[in-house]
């Protein structure tokens, strides 16, 4: 049980909309730490040794994946993936049975990545233990949106009074969510860019600004957060071509003058190049943010795992 | 059959209310007022509401939850399976509910309500079949709905039409909105209603055909309506309680059991909606009832089946209505029976000498709390499950009998 002083006092993690500031700051503390483990030849910290995690990805992913592998396993706990397609698993009963017979196998944590919106809480609702969401559908990402606020915190200092501008598909964006809800909960000013047909309505309700010409929307940006474009919807449906996407959306040298200075430029990956992003920008150690967003990622989540599983610890004791 | 009297009622029909006593006779009412009971069984109402029965628009014929809800007829969409687009099919849904219910077949407007080739309308009409619909979606092909709707015209028959576009709505399940945006469901804009209607309005214009709309949930498609019908055109509309008393925030948390089609709407469409059956631009309250088996309703939101059951609580939530003012009880008895009633030619909805003995007894001020899992019929998939309400349904009487 949850006592009244928990920094973190939720069972599970499915999502940033509702957390308190604090709440997202404790998180961010407690990852800062493990980045220097990951530094070290010798990572092993294991305090999760015993403990069983189970990755249930119901979405294909290489990189969330992995990440939650590699925390996992630097925690000591045993891991086992389960990549399930969507299809196979995703109608009927099947589902809520899936977590059923997850949840005979007595994990201690869950993670899974689910295409649907609201199905890891649907699910978690049927386990006896944590459950951390690695993405459902097009709801939220919150081991994301903190890696990300990891990123910036390291490079600036701080996240109150940043000006960050997320940009490109956030309609089908799980990403941008997760972060419009921890950015905006942490004082910073938060800018929608993208063109109308992939701005959702309503995005304002999240504190976003929203804006739909690419120059005024990073205008001024200390970040600039880029969203994949996921070509499958670059059949004519929302935007007309890569090409002309590019043109107008796509973040180069010349367009990201509009920004800062010392702007930081970030990507959830997988990125296309010459798509939502040039290469020379990707590229440029200076201001590119890319990689270390995904070493903050494993520290995050080794943060999430080791926060999720203490009562449980605790039980074990 | 032995005589039938109820004693010292609130006689309440669409054309208004008065105390007394009402005598039924060989299935028919036989007088009303002041009656000798005579050898008559007696069942004394005690100042509680006599109505006629309501006649409700269906998805599915569910004869517990129907008589628990006070309807004795039920205009059944032709959406069934198979769908009711077959002469024999309609013979037989037309039977189902007898002698406890009587179900009013709408004929499928397509075959297969595939929205390509007309329907054998005029044999449909022969079989039972009161009216013609489109069922859970609109006809998408314009040429085809003109079609349609010249050919009913011409059969007399009311066109039943869902108003939503289809190419809009395609993959949603939510109105485009705060509330659908932040639980990333998919979602298409609320203008998808109107512009349905309004296609559909110039082409029954057009046709001189009489237009139904099946369920109006939207700002905008009630002032499309209220101004077709200023400027003298045939056309009703039907919306249900959950419109009218829920917006799209019902959704919140994923809650499947709030997953209705149309999608709830905004604050805004629900109070103009609310005038709309204030001013009898909307002139009938249906329930729409779709139970949904809990499979199909246990899903992530966008995979879970839209509909919910409503025959069983369309009374009480319809009652609150009442007590908002938006209508008084005899014209919230003409939004439940008689207009339709007088729309699709169907026996009931008044309280006359010679009507059929089709009648509801009620408590308008009982007061009680809808759980899901106690509610008799099908399903208890509801939006409304936890809702304290007011108004018990006591008694439904068809054709002179109780039912039970």
């Amino acid at each position: 049980m949850a006592s009244i002083d928990d920094p973190f006092p939720y069972r599970h993690l499915l999502a940033i909309e509702g957390m308190k500031p604090w709440e997202i700051g404790f998180l961010l503390d407690e990852a800062a730490q493990w980045v220097d483990v990951g530094r070290r030849a010798r990572k092993h910290d294991d305090r999760l040794a015993g403990l069983t995690q189970i990755n249930a990805f119901f979405e294909n992913s290489t990189r969330t994946l992995l990440s939650f592998e590699i925390a996992g396993k630097r925690l000591g706990a045993d891991v086992v993936n389960l990549s399930a397609g969507a299809s196979s698993l995703k109608k009927g009963e099947t589902l809520l049975d899936t977590a059923l017979t997850l949840n005979a196998m007595r994990p201690d944590v869950i993670v899974i990545r689910h295409e649907a919106s609201g199905a890891v809480g649907l699910i978690a609702e049927k386990v006896d233990c944590p459950v951390l969401n690695a993405g459902d559908g097009r709801h939220e990402h919150p081991t994301q949106a903190l890696l990300d606020a990891l990123t910036i915190r390291r490079r600036k200092g701080r996240l109150e009074g940043l000006v960050v501008a997320i940009c490109g598909d956030i309609l089908h964006s799980r990403v941008a969510r997760s972060n419009f809800h921890l950015l905006a909960a942490m004082g910073a000013e938060v800018r929608a860019v993208a063109p109308p047909t992939l701005m959702p309505a309503g995005v304002a309700a999240l504190g976003a600004v929203p804006f739909t010409d690419m120059e005024a929307g990073i205008a001024g940006a200390d970040v600039v957060m880029m969203l994949r474009l996921q070509l499958e919807r670059m059949d004519g449906a929302y935007v007309p071509s890569t090409r002309e996407y590019f043109r107008t959306f796509g973040l180069t040298v010349e367009r990201l003058r509009a920004a800062k200075p010392d702007c930081l430029v970030m990507h959830p990956g997988p990125m296309n190049r010459g798509v939502e992003i040039d290469s020379a920008v990707a590229d440029d150690i200076q201001r590119s943010a890319i990689s270390e967003q995904v070493e903050m990622g494993v520290a995050v989540r080794m943060a999430c795992l080791d926060v999720l599983t203490r009562g449980r610890r605790e039980e074990g004791r | 059959m032995r005589p039938l009297l109820i004693r010292g009622a609130r006689l309440v029909d669409g054309d208004g209310e008065r105390a007394g006593d009402l005598l039924i006779v060989e299935r028919r009412i036989a007088a009303l007022g002041t009656v000798d009971a005579g050898g008559a069984e007696v069942i004394e109402a005690a100042g509680k509401v006599l109505a006629p029965g309501i006649i409700d628009t269906a998805f599915r014929v569910d004869k517990a939850a129907t008589i628990a809800g006070g309807i004795t007829g039920v205009l059944l969409m032709p959406d069934q399976s198979p769908v009711l687009d077959e002469p024999a099919l309609v013979e037989r849904a037309e039977r189902l509910g007898k002698p406890q219910l009587w179900v009013h077949p709408l004929a499928a407007a397509t075959r297969g309500l595939r929205g390509s080739e007309l329907a054998e309308l005029a044999l449909l009409r022969e079989a039972g079949a009161v009216a013609v619909a489109t069922g859970r979606a609109a006809i998408e092909d314009a040429n085809v709905m003109l079609r349609l709707l010249r050919y009913a015209a011409g059969l007399g028959l009311v066109v039943v039409s869902h108003g939503e576009n289809v190419a809009l709505t395609a993959g949603a399940a939510a109105t485009e909105g705060e509330a659908a945006m932040r639980l990333g469901l998919p979602a298409a804009p609320a203008v998808a209603e109107a512009i349905q209607i309004a296609r559909d309005l110039r082409l029954a214009a057009l046709a001189g055909a009489r237009l139904h709309v099946a369920c109006v949930t939207t700002a905008e498609g009630v002032a499309l309506l209220r101004a077709a019908r200023a400027a003298g055109q045939d056309v009703s509309a039907a919306t249900t309680p959950d419109y009218l008393l829920l917006n799209e925030g019902a959704v919140t948390g994923y809650r499947s059991f709030a997953r209705l089609s149309p999608p709830l709407r905004s604050e805004r469409d629900r109070l103009a909606l609310r005038e709309g059956v204030a001013d009898g631009t909307v002139a009938m309250l249906v329930s729409r009832h779709d139970p949904r088996s809990a499979e199909e309703k246990r899903l992530p939101f966008a995979d879970a089946a839209p509909g919910a059951a409503g025959a069983a609580t369309l009374l009480p939530l319809a009652l609150a209505l009442v007590r908002d003012g938006v209508l008084d009880l005899p014209g919230l008895m003409r939004a439940l029976s008689a207009t339709a009633a007088a729309r699709f030619g169907v026996p009931g909805g008044r309280l006359g000498v010679g009507e059929p003995a089709d009648l509801l007894l009620f408590d308008p001020d009982a007061p009680w709390r809808i759980e899901a899992d106690a509610l008799p019929g099908k399903a208890g998939n509801t939006p409304f499950d936890g809702l304290p309400v007011q108004g018990r349904v006591l008694l439904t009487i068809k054709g002179g009998e109780v039912q039970r």
